[in-house]
């Protein structure tokens, strides 16, 4: 840790630069991912024009958003909204700060922490950039002067204030275990084996923090926001060319940083069963890296599949789930978490018991929701999202 | 030497950076951009909270204010304004009587400041950040704040059963 | 930085927010110039707590965000069913109850 000042100002200036362009190939990676996978879901081939397999369709589509007018439209409030774009993708790279990416690597003689800056409030700056993004969202379906994106930005944003309530309490049982805000710390504290991973100790609240993450990034399920048949195209309607793409980045760049805090909090980082000690000081620095990013892009491809799976929710439906399933969930785990740990200092006695209250909570909620619905539904038709769920989740 | 002298720098801007938000909050006519500049006043003073060292309090601010509050506020300017209203005059008589006003209050605390002894300054050595969650935490949670602690709970519960019976009670009786 | 800079920062903070208060007549707005003014007097906790070393300023300052998070929603609940009933904002014509 004690680098002499230059080489702290050099290694972090090479880290930064190194993360950013990581990040910006990755969501080029990822429209591209995006849109095989989705072909190889349904059945098709996918972008396969350009290039070898498809495989510059990114560079194309990003050519063509330079390419495009970038048009003002009169009736539009002009400061916010070329602000608003900005206000999006900023908090998206900036957390990516604090996101331990791998151990240390060893280069002439120093020791350099892959990762940017290692504070020691590290979860809550990740939280409180995460609340940033939705002015982004809010001032830009304002500024566009529309009632189709006022619209969509009010209903994204109700949604992230609502889910941004379970992602910080989902996380509150993993700081409990490991006694640290610091996400290195918390990676740290997971180890190399997968049974001491947050997520098997954790297991409702690393749902419940998954779900929320996907509503966080406006993704398919929840992505109300954005709705094409409801409301055009949700918040961004009036935006072309770059500041559209940059709407588009930040939507992107929101899903592979969320990834890369998953794995850091409920996936032991950059472990795996020692494999990341394997080689000198400077190839296990590179192997942790290998880790890392595999885990992510195997978080990211469960965001592709989720959203090419399933079907939008309905407005009410978002909110029940959010409001009436996650965050009771979340809440009692909690105080399982804690009670437990206290008593029994034993990591497995904490992840059963989470699972059993997550269950019996759920249950509870599904059934008072169900027989209160029950007289409603004859004069009102209801959702019959509830009675789907309470029977799925219990 | 050289590091403090930016650090100064960076301390007198993010001191302009606050003032000159807050005086936009006041000053300008479409509300929405008065939320906008609040914003920033209310990052402005995150900012100054970490030149204090308090690193808990900064991500706090962020947190509540600018990600809660703010929000909340943008919301009820959203709710009860159409494009048109969002243009608010002020009135001439209001103006000189309000401006009276604060400039005996703005004296007042400066005369308060000036005359009270024993400010040292604060030792800026450019020490490294301590942490302040784990003390706080401690105070709150074992120490002597952990019955206002459970006090201020019990009053966000009110205020929330409390904020959502008023715009409830609305609804239903508009139906 | 000496802590007179901070507290007169914080003064400063303060009378833009009673300034508010007093000329703007949006309800909204008068909302924010509270916010204001609780905010400088947090920065005024903060300061004079790292001055004396003492982090009972700061756990003040958390109470003070916590009863700000209270206020901010009963407020505007208050003001959002007014703004159904009346259709105003403005503080000065919501006046029914002046004798």
């Amino acid at each position: 840790m004690e680098l002499p000042l230059h080489v702290l100002i050099i290694s972090s200036l090479i880290k930064i630069l190194i993360v950013v362009h990581v990040l910006l190939i990755g969501v080029m990676a990822m429209i591209l991912a995006e849109r095989k996978v989705s072909g190889w879901i349904q059945d098709r081939h996918g972008p396969n024009r350009v290039g070898p397999w498809g495989i510059l369709q990114p560079i194309a589509d990003g050519i063509k958003f330079f390419l495009k007018e970038d048009l003002i439209p009169d009736h539009v409030d002009k400061p916010i909204y070329v602000l608003a774009p900005a206000i999006l993708l900023v908090p998206a790279l900036i957390i990516c700060a604090v996101v331990p990416f791998g151990s240390s690597i060893t280069v002439a003689g120093y020791e350099i922490p892959l990762q940017i800056a290692d504070i020691n409030i590290g979860i809550l700056y990740v939280l409180a950039i995460t609340s940033l993004g939705v002015y982004g969202v809010v001032l830009g379906a304002w500024a566009s002067n529309n009632k189709y994106s006022l619209l969509g930005g009010l209903r994204s944003s109700a949604q992230m204030i609502s889910y941004e309530l379970t992602l910080g309490l989902a996380i509150i049982g993993v700081l409990m275990l490991s006694g640290s805000l610091s996400l290195r710390e918390i990676a740290i504290a997971q180890g190399a084996n997968i049974w001491n991973w947050n997520f098997l100790i954790h297991l409702p609240a690393f749902l419940a923090f998954t779900t929320a993450a996907f509503a966080e990034t406006n993704r398919l399920p929840f992505d109300l926001a954005e709705a094409e048949q409801e409301l055009v195209a949700g918040y961004h309607t009036e935006y072309s060319s770059m500041k559209f793409a940059m709407y588009f980045m930040a939507e992107y760049m929101n899903m592979i940083v969320g990834s890369a805090v998953a794995v850091t909090l409920f996936l032991g980082g950059w472990h795996l069963f020692g494999l990341e000690n394997l080689g000198g000081p400077f190839w296990s620095g590179v192997i942790s890296i290998a880790i890392f990013s595999a885990k992510t892009a195997l978080f990211l491809f469960v965001f592709i599949w989720v959203r090419w799976t399933l079907p939008r929710f309905r407005y009410d439906q978002l909110m029940n789930l959010g409001w009436k399933f996650l965050l009771p969930v979340a809440l009692t785990s909690i105080v399982v978490t804690a009670i437990v740990w206290i008593g029994t200092q034993s990591k497995l006695l904490v992840g059963v018991c989470n699972v059993v209250a997550a269950s019996v909570v759920v249950a509870i909620v599904a059934s008072t929701l169900a027989m209160r619905r029950e007289p409603e539904q004859i004069e009102r038709q209801e959702p019959s999202f509830m009675k789907g769920s309470s029977s799925g989740r219990t | 030497m050289e590091f403090a002298g930016i650090k100064s720098l960076i301390f007198y801007a993010f001191a302009l950076l606050t003032v000159a938000s807050a005086v936009l909050v006041v000053t300008v006519r479409n509300i929405v951009h008065a939320a906008f500049s609040l914003m920033i006043t209310l990052f402005g003073v995150a900012g100054l909270y970490v030149f204090l060292q308090a690193d808990f309090l900064a991500a706090t601010q962020v947190i509540v204010y600018v990600g809660g509050i703010l929000v909340l506020i943008l919301f009820g300017v959203m709710m009860t304004s159409g494009r048109l209203q969002m243009r608010i005059q002020i009135e001439r008589g209001q103006l000189i009587l309000g401006g009276l006003v604060a400039l005996l209050i703005l004296l007042l605390l400066f005369g308060v400041i000036s005359n009270t002894p024993h400010w040292e300054g604060i030792k800026d050595d450019g020490s490294t950040l301590e942490p302040t969650t784990r003390t706080i935490g401690e105070m709150i949670m074992q120490g002597e704040f952990l019955l206002p602690f459970e006090v201020v709970s019990i009053l966000l519960l009110v205020a929330l059963i409390g904020a959502a019976l008023i715009s409830r009670k609305e609804v239903r009786d508009e139906e | 930085m000496s802590l007179e800079w901070y507290l007169a920062l914080s003064a400063l903070l303060f009378t833009v927010g009673v300034i508010g208060v007093l000329i703007r007549r949006n309800a909204i707005i008068i909302f924010m110039c509270i916010e204001l003014m609780l905010n400088a007097a947090n920065l005024a906790f903060v300061a004079i707590s790292r001055e004396l070393g003492d982090p009972s300023g700061q756990v003040f300052v958390f109470f003070v965000m916590t009863v700000a998070a209270a206020e901010v929603a009963i407020g505007l609940a208050i003001i959002v069913s007014v703004f159904k009933h009346r259709e105003t904002v403005n503080v000065d014509e919501v006046d029914s109850l002046k004798g």
